[in-house]
């Protein structure tokens, strides 16, 4: 497939490893956050980990939309579908999220709860108006890259007048959450970002300057495919062999420094920034989500069926928290792989295919037993 | 969720859509995202939508930066040390 094949090369990926290796100071260490899920998977997926030399660690970061997810937010959906009898629909990653009382969305439809699982907000638009008569509600979750589209939902229900469509936004932005990593009391040790793919295309890289330029943070923003993220990894292992922080841009085929200013500007017409929003692992973390405008609030879950956000305690066993962090790895978590699989989850991280777990799970496992 | 591939525009439909190849899967999504999508560009889909244009220029320049020697390598030619 072009664009996927040759950003796959295995000779070529041996090229960049091999510069990486000879580059990288043998003096110090490069602890490198990588902040999104699908870069986190396919560091899993290919096994870069194997071709960085030992100085070189890969942090994984909170960039999983349904790992940040905290439990009360699904319990809220849970009640909107069981409790107000909606059509609830979602992504389908959010169906399996662990939530209160044994419960999750998966759980609550074998129950008899009318949860649906979409592929894009059109088919959330298409069932409201295929049920006049019943309420329908979308469970709104994701970083930048999802939001323009429930964007797009929000504007289309008022232009038809779609009485029945709301959304429960639990839309939240990479900036706060980085911000919020290099904020985390006992600290994260980082030395630089692998700043997000898709994300960037939305945002451009204009947005990541305040960590070169106020944390003396590189951020080197990545395509998805194995190359890239290689390369990013040489490109930062440079800038910190120089001592300089900047962001520089690897995914030049798809991201530029403004980013896509019509997806940008459908966002801010929907939505304004939420006070404080609850992140798994993160807290409280303040401007770091969206809610909609007052001229959309008739398409406001929370207000629609007073549906109050209740926090919730992570099940105590569970180290999703300090993993989201960075202050943990899947491994070291006592019940990873045991009581805790990605067919019977106790944290959110091994629910996605880009949370930190299942990708350490699904690829990694047996690496270091080996 | 986020783990995408690129899909080539293959028709345009109405109102704002278009019928894209995913790998030999072929699907309609929306164009509501970007202004001036044409059939034959490569675009980023996400959740249904086209999030971006690849631009075919700077893919080749970032597959020209693969290839690229070390930089030790690089100096050591330049000097005709072996």
């Amino acid at each position: 497939m072009k664009y996927v094949d040759e950003f796959r090369n295995g000779e070529l990926a041996k090229n960049i490893s091999a510069n990486i290796t000879r580059e990288a100071n043998p003096k110090r260490t490069f602890r490198l956050m990588e902040f999104c899920g699908g870069h986190t998977h396919a560091i899993s997926r290919y096994g870069l980990a194997d071709l960085l030399p030992p100085n070189v660690r890969m942090i994984h970061g909170p960039g999983c939309p349904v790992c940040v997810l905290p439990i009360g937010r699904v319990d809220q959906a849970i009640r909107l579908a069981r409790e107000q009898g909606v059509i609830l629909c979602t992504y389908a990653d959010t169906v399996r999220v662990p939530a209160s009382n044994n419960l999750s969305l998966m759980r609550a439809k074998a129950s008899g709860a009318d949860v649906r699982m979409i592929y894009s907000t059109q088919d959330a638009l298409k069932i409201a108006r295929d049920n006049p008569d019943r309420e329908v509600v979308f469970l709104a979750i994701g970083f930048e890259t999802t939001t323009p589209p429930t964007a797009v939902a929000v504007k289309q229900a008022a232009a038809e007048g779609l009485k029945n469509f709301s959304i429960l936004c639990d839309h939240v932005l990479t900036p706060a959450a980085m911000h919020a990593i290099l904020a985390v009391e006992g600290g994260v040790a980082i030395d630089g970002f692998v700043g997000p793919a898709h994300v960037s295309t939305v945002i451009g890289s204009k947005p990541y300057e305040p960590f070169a330029d106020d944390y003396n943070k590189p951020v080197v923003i990545a395509g998805f495919e194995p190359l890239d993220v290689m390369q990013a990894i040489l490109m930062l292992v440079r800038q910190i062999n120089d001592g300089r922080a900047a962001v520089e841009n690897e995914f030049i085929r798809a991201v530029t420094r403004e980013g896509n200013v019509k997806a940008q500007e459908l966002v801010a017409e929907v939505f304004e920034l939420r006070e404080t929003f609850e992140w798994r692992g993160l807290g409280s973390v303040p401007n770091s989500a969206l809610k909609l405008r007052p001229p959309y609030a008739a398409f406001d879950a929370e207000l629609k069926f007073a549906v109050d956000y209740v926090a919730v305690q992570d099940n105590k066993a569970c180290e999703c928290a300090a993993i989201l962090r960075g202050q943990k790895r899947p491994q070291e978590c006592k019940i990873f792989g045991t009581v805790c699989t990605p067919e019977n989850p106790i944290g959110s991280c091994m629910v996605s295919s880009e949370g930190a777990c299942a990708a350490h799970y699904s690829y990694g496992r047996f690496r270091e037993s080996a | 969720m986020c783990l995408a591939i690129p899909a080539l525009i293959e028709e345009l439909t109405t109102p704002g859509n278009a019928i894209v190849n995913l790998g030999g899967v072929r699907k309609e999504i929306s164009l509501a995202l970007i202004s001036d999508a044409a059939v034959g560009d490569y675009v980023i889909v996400h959740v249904g939508y086209a999030l971006q244009k690849l631009d075919p220029e700077e893919a080749q320049r970032t597959l020209e930066m693969f290839a690229e020697m070390g930089q030790i390598d690089e100096l050591r030619s330049e000097l005709g040390v072996q």
